[in-house]
């Protein structure tokens, strides 16, 4: 700072300075008057730098909002010319960032250039204390044979009962969110003919319960809208997320709204954030307390009649009638298991008549029927309570209410944006489910303006969550077979072929065995024949969920032995790192694949207290392959709106590093080779592995994006006109609908067909005309089918007109439905076919009651955090916490109470953050340089805590010590007549990188998930804070 | 003036008068702080564009990173948490340079050509020609300027003028997300700027207007704010702003007198500079640190 000091005061300099620069100063006087200035009064500004830098473009790798790029390297191509690129902004042209980058695309130049890039393949070896440079070829010959020598030793091919289930354990892999679809693709086809089950993409540790909660009530689990069309809203709710620190592009859209149509924001959360810094009105709660808030406006809302009626009456379940054994007492739905912890949903269900459909009261008087049972569940949720439990007060409360319940009418409709605010607890599915819920109520889903809008994390969360590449998934949302459900091709598609349960409805996952039957034929090629059920039988079946949590703990136990890290930094994402990091420590062998060092691959460091590892106990041998980064390749990536958008690459990486593709490519080639020379166990399904690309070791993006859109494998012909040809053998299908059961078409992701058809690459496509309500579907391709909205043929009456004119999305013509959007429906069918919105779901339409698709009820309930602050539920005292959680034994024991830890931590990223990577990206070290944690004036002052003092915060599994923010944004709650201070733990800090080192965060929440999925708890836990 | 790429306005220690015939546009950056979100977008944009890289500071509590301007920081956000009317604001302003119409930091410059204002409202520093006085950092009366340990030459935002003089709005405004920071003519930010207002008022902030102020002759980059009869709220924007009466007096009375009654100190000086070289106070401050 001395130069300050220095600089911001002439008077300061010396005596001798002074005297010296005052005379230089006349002598400039002094040459202007003699005119000799003109020479030194020449001005130019500094000449324009990018005239003829060669220009590409891209999209952002960070967040889901998916910015367009344009990287500019010197050269112009020539052969001679090294590229390298020198400057990256943002693209004007693109439809959603127009141009803008927040503080991490816009730094996104000390990304690609990072000191921390890696550059060749290394190695540390059993107990060593340091890196050591390898050979590519060494390195992949070094893993293959770990790889087989472990999948011999461990794979299990046939369960007791004699199912083949072709599973391999002992080794898990974590895959890349920031990597393309055409790698993710890739790596599902590498990963399932190894039969490994032991594998999760970040969506575990993210958005896992959008999924569950989206899918269960709509029939996807994907955010309903676009960003563009947030500025739609009239109401905008942030709450479960801080969509301008986490998603300051997308937010753009959320200001237009205010801007352009006087849009109200309210943003509902723990702290006052960078989103309530622009909003209306901010409204605080107390972290883990969502249901209850979102509960209550359900109770309001129907108290107040606030309801769109006839929306709920035609496009939800309200009607239909539950059956008589379902049940809800003392915090328990009916069928609950003590023992196992887990319910028998069979009583989760509707009464059925006859004919196997849905029994309906379209008076909605029956007493079973899902609207008085809602109504009756949700009456308990009083504006009283709310206060009580959240600590928002209760004219915030109830502003929320207000504004939402105006979106009951037609004509108004209001959004919520969310993001892992919600997810990140154990109740994280139930969350969104309430939310979800309301917006039915409020008749806002397929509205322009609406829905229920998941604001997704990585660039391409959403893609590799399509291409299933989590535990027990496989692409286009299809599952995984299970050993014990499926133990056959006949069973699976049986049970995953629903029939409808209402009359005339689509029930578009009726289309099931030919979405599976062409994904087999993706697998294993020529070898899936009718006979040998396309292959069933080689495909790995699970017999449980192995994700992230479940895969730690069976390290943990030392029950796994190999890991392989693709793009993803587990020790520092994972919560209670300290029991990660013994657990890695007894791994074999572990494999990163990275573009940038990370604390994951360096577990095995002493880094004192942040870090107390003895590498000399550590036998680990930890490989780690430098990788390519978004701007040094060609692909395509989905953003939360899932846009499926292509960018290209702008330059060579650094050193040795290469694609994720090639990585896998050489991987395989080299495993296949040794299964071909030394047959282990498990070998069918590597040798019948479908593996057609033109360099074996080096699968390109083109010939990756082709597999996944599909091709016909025969002439395909018009069933209902056999001479009319649709396709021919080897042509690209234009869409999902040509897709057959018979082996005669192939599609690697049944969602995305039509991203790359007969007319080329569609991810590609750059027309950003806006055709209405700042709709540009000639701007790359969105799954399914182009799609904008969601369930847009919600946007209509049941007689086919808009509910809102000026909101008009589609109508029904006569004929069809046409709009400025593709109808997400079928074209032809017209009102008086009875068909509702809902088309993925048998019913047709949006789930109140989530029937047995959830695992913790088919409604949703308040209960406390695992580590709870008040240490009781007043709903139902006897079950505080979710009785249908899954916890590890020795994780029980590592929860701390109230008593001990008296204060709510809850993490979360800053703006100027990514994950873990932006540590090593000097702007956004500069503008975020150290670790701290924010607290309330009350309780520093209660704790003798200063502004910028060094605090330790300790929770049951650990500490970190971190600089004290000392704010008015956080303010003590009363909460059940207590008074409850929150902790504000930002998250991205560790070891690696340039800015300056801190702690891994995550050794402070616990070991535990959200029922559903096991996204775990880290947004509510208990912690202590001390000076440090 | 075969080096122009921008019409100049004046120059920095230059009576010679600048051509006159063309009246390009004037130019104004707009900056909606009830719109900003303080992501930082536009200091990590202006840093890449501009290839500079402060050093990797800490936190001291607040938000603010860098915690001041700096040679290697030309705009910094500056947070500020105040209490108005029973409700909790956070208020978010970008700091950086004014481009005032009446620059400060020109008049007090003593180096001929060092500070450049361009007709288009740019203020410009050339560091080529500049002595490393720290004039400009006195003059200025929003405390702007800084000067560089690593050359002893004063920087500061240069409203990107490469950009803008091949017809592109500078970094910062194009990268932020919010649309917070606006670019155009100077009569059309004022146009967005009452659009603006008009919606702060309709959400009850009363006080809303434009920072534009008068004592420095308006300037080119101004502020929507939603309290605009205390813009100390906003951590410490000045409430009327005006050249010090120092600085007024040099340049305006005594200088054309001093000029030539020093002339021939002033021509020890141009001896000292072509024999000896330029002066290097920052050799001084190494100096004066032993």
């Amino acid at each position: 700072m001395d130069h300050h000091h220095h600089a911001a005061a002439g008077v300061s300099v010396s005596r001798r300075q002074f005297f010296k620069i005052s005379a230089a100063g006349m002598s400039a006087t002094s040459l202007a008057v003699m005119g000799m200035a003109p020479s030194t009064a020449q001005a130019e500004v500094r000449q324009y730098k990018l005239s003829r830098a060669t220009e590409v473009r891209n999209t952002c790798t960070y967040c889901s909002v998916g910015c367009g790029l344009l990287m500019y390297s010197l050269g112009d191509g020539a052969k001679n010319a090294k590229q390298e690129i020198i400057h990256i902004e943002g693209d004007p042209d693109h439809p959603v960032s127009r141009g803008s980058l927040c503080p991490k695309g816009a730094g996104l130049l000390d990304f690609v250039h990072s000191p921390g890039r890696l550059k060749y393949p290394e190695v540390r070896e059993a107990g060593s204390d340091q890196w050591k440079r390898i050979s590519w070829h060494e390195a992949v010959e070094r893993i293959a044979k770990h790889m087989k020598a472990d999948r011999d030793a461990n794979f299990i091919d046939k369960n007791a009962d004699g199912v083949p289930v072709n599973r391999w354990l002992s080794t898990g892999m974590l895959t890349a969110s920031a990597s393309s679809n055409e790698t993710g693709i890739l790596t599902q086809k590498f990963m399932r003919s190894l039969g490994i089950i032991a594998t999760d993409a970040q969506a575990r540790v993210c958005h896992g319960p959008t999924v569950a909660a989206l899918a269960s009530t709509f029939g996807r689990g994907a955010m309903t809208n676009s960003w563009v069309d947030i500025k739609n809203a009239d109401f905008i709710l942030v709450m479960g997320g801080n969509a301008a620190e986490a998603h300051p592009v997308g937010f753009k859209w959320a200001i237009e709204a205010k801007k352009q149509r006087g849009a109200k924001l309210i943003v509902v959360d723990p702290r006052f954030n960078r989103t309530a810094a622009v909003a209306d009105q901010y409204v605080p709660i107390r972290a883990g307390s969502d249901i209850v808030f979102l509960g209550g406006i359900i109770n309001w809302l129907i108290a107040n009649d606030k309801i769109h009626w006839d929306y709920v009456k035609a496009y939800t379940n309200a009607s239909l009638i539950v059956k008589e054994e379902y049940g809800f007492d003392e915090g328990l739905f009916s069928g609950f298991d003590a023992e196992k912890s887990k319910y028998d949903r069979a009583s989760w269900n509707y009464e059925l008549d006859a004919n196997g459909a849905a029994k309906r009261d379209p008076s909605l008087e029956h007493p079973r029927c899902v609207w008085n049972l809602m109504k009756a569940h949700f009456a308990r949720y009083t504006p009283e309570l709310v206060s009580s439990l959240t600590g928002s007060p209760k004219e915030g409360f109830l502003a929320v209410c207000q504004h939402l319940g105006e979106t009951a009418a037609p004509n108004k409709v209001g959004t919520i944006l969310y993001a892992l605010g919600w997810t990140q607890h154990t109740v994280g599915a139930q969350n969104i489910r309430t939310m979800a819920m309301i917006q039915l109520l409020l008749g806002n889903i397929g509205m322009p303006g609406g829905g229920v809008n998941a604001l997704r994390g990585h660039s391409n969360i959403q893609g590799l969550s399509d291409l299933g590449l989590l535990s027990t998934s496989l692409p286009g949302y299809l599952t995984l077979p299970n050993e014990t459900q499926h133990p056959t091709l006949a069973d699976y598609l049986a049970k995953n072929t629903p029939k409808t349960l209402l009359d005339g409805q689509f029930n578009y996952w009726s289309n099931t065995p030919k979405f599976f039957v062409s994904l087999m034929k993706w697998f294993w090629g020529d070898k899936a024949t009718a006979d040998n059920n396309w292959g069933y039988d080689w495909l790995p079946k699970w017999d449980k969920l192995y994700d992230v949590l479940h895969m730690v703990e069976l390290m943990h136990q030392g029950k796994m032995n190999g890991f392989i890290v693709q793009g993803f930094n587990p020790l520092a994402s994972f919560p209670d790192a300290n029991k990660v990091r013994e657990a890695f420590s007894k791994l074999k062998y572990m494999v990163v694949i990275d573009p940038i060092t990370t604390e994951t691959s360096s577990f095995w460091q002493n880094h004192g207290e942040s870090n107390p590892a003895d590498p000399a106990k550590i036998q680990t041998e930890v490989f780690r392959l430098p990788s390519t980064c978004f701007a040094e390749e060609d692909g395509s990536i989905v953003n939360s709106s899932r846009w499926l958008q292509w960018h290209f690459k702008g330059a060579d990486a650094p050193g040795e590093a290469k694609s994720d593709q090639e990585i896998i490519g050489e991987l395989f080639v080299a495993l296949r080779e040794l299964y071909k020379k030394d047959a282990g166990k498990g070998a069918e399904p590597i040798l019948n592995l479908s593996w057609p690309y033109r360099d074996p070791k080096n699968p390109t993006p083109e010939e990756l994006a082709k597999e996944m859109n599909g091709r016909a494998l025969a002439d395909l012909f018009d069933p209902k006109d056999p001479t009319k040809q649709l396709a021919k053998k080897g042509e690209q299908l234009p869409g999902f609908a040509l897709l057959r059961d018979d082996g005669s078409t192939m599609s690697a992701c049944w969602i995305f067909s039509g991203c790359w058809t007969q007319a080329g690459n569609q991810m590609s496509r750059r027309d950003n005309t806006d055709v209405g309500l700042g709709n540009t579907p000639g701007w790359a391709w969105a799954w399914p089918a182009n799609r904008r909205i969601l369930y847009n043929r919600a946007s209509c009456t049941p007689e086919g007109k808009p509910w809102d004119p000026s909101r008009k999305l589609i109508a029904w013509n006569g004929e069809k439905w046409a709009g400025i959007d593709v109808p997400d429906f079928k074209a032809d069918a017209g009102p008086d076919t009875g068909m509702n919105p809902f088309i993925m779901n048998p019913e047709g339409v949006g789930r109140l009651f989530a029937v047995d698709k959830l695992a913790d009820g088919p409604f949703p309930e308040h209960y406390e955090p695992m580590e709870s602050p008040i240490g009781t539920n007043p709903l139902h005292p006897k079950v505080v916490s979710s009785p249908a959680v899954r916890i590890f034994k020795g994780d029980r024991e590592r929860l701390g109470t109230h008593k001990e830890f008296p204060y709510v931590g809850t993490t979360y990223r800053l703006t100027e953050h990514f994950q873990f990577w932006t540590k090593s990206v000097r702007l956004n070290a500069i503008a975020q340089p150290e670790q701290f944690v924010e607290i309330s004036e009350q309780l520093a002052k209660e704790k003798g805590i200063a502004q910028g003092d060094w605090v330790k915060v300790s929770s049951k599994r650990g500490f970190i010590k971190a600089k004290a923010v000392v704010t008015k944004r956080m303010k003590p709650l009363a909460i059940n007549q207590q008074t409850v201070h929150q902790i504000g733990i930002p998250l991205h800090w560790g070891w690696e990188g340039v800015a300056k080192k801190g702690f891994l965060t995550n050794v402070l929440p616990p070991f535990v998930g959200d029922c559903n999925t096991q996204t775990p708890e880290y947004k509510s836990f208990l912690v202590n804070i001390e000076k440090a | 003036m075969a080096l122009q790429s921008l019409d100049i306005l004046r120059r920095s220690a230059t009576p010679t008068a600048t051509p006159q015939a063309r009246t390009p546009v004037e130019v104004a950056k707009l900056i909606d702080v009830s719109t900003c979100i303080g992501c930082k977008a536009c200091q990590v944009a202006c840093s890449e564009w501009n290839d500079i890289r402060e050093e990797v500071g800490s936190c001291v509590g607040v938000y603010d990173n860098p915690v001041d301007l700096t040679a290697q920081a030309w705009t910094v956000m500056r947070f500020a948490e105040t209490e108005e009317n029973g409700k909790l604001e956070w208020l978010i302003r970008k700091d950086g340079c004014m481009h005032c119409a009446d620059p400060g930091c020109l008049k007090a410059c003593p180096s001929p050509g060092a500070i450049i204002q361009y007709k288009n409202g740019i203020v410009d520093f050339h560091q080529e020609n500049c002595i490393g006085c720290g004039y400009c950092v006195a003059g200025c009366p929003f405390n702007v300027p800084r000067l560089s340990p690593a050359d002893n030459k004063a920087y500061k935002c240069s409203l990107c003028s490469d950009r803008v003089a091949v017809g592109q709005e500078p970094a910062c405004v194009k990268t932020c997300p919010t649309g917070a920071i606006q670019f155009g003519s100077k009569e059309d930010m004022k146009e967005v700027a009452s659009v603006r207002i008009a919606d702060l008022k309709n959400r009850g902030y009363q006080n809303a207007g434009l920072y534009d102020p008068e004592g420095v002759g308006g300037t080119h980059v101004m502020y929507v704010l939603h309290h605009a009869d205390k813009p100390e709220l906003y951590s410490n924007l000045p409430k009327d702003p005006a050249i010090s009466a120092t600085v007024s007096l040099w340049k305006g009375l005594l200088k054309p007198l001093a000029t030539l009654g020093i002339a021939a100190a002033g021509l020890f000086g141009f001896f000292h500079y072509i024999t000896v070289g330029p002066n290097r106070p920052d050799e001084d401050h190494e100096e004066t640190r032993k």
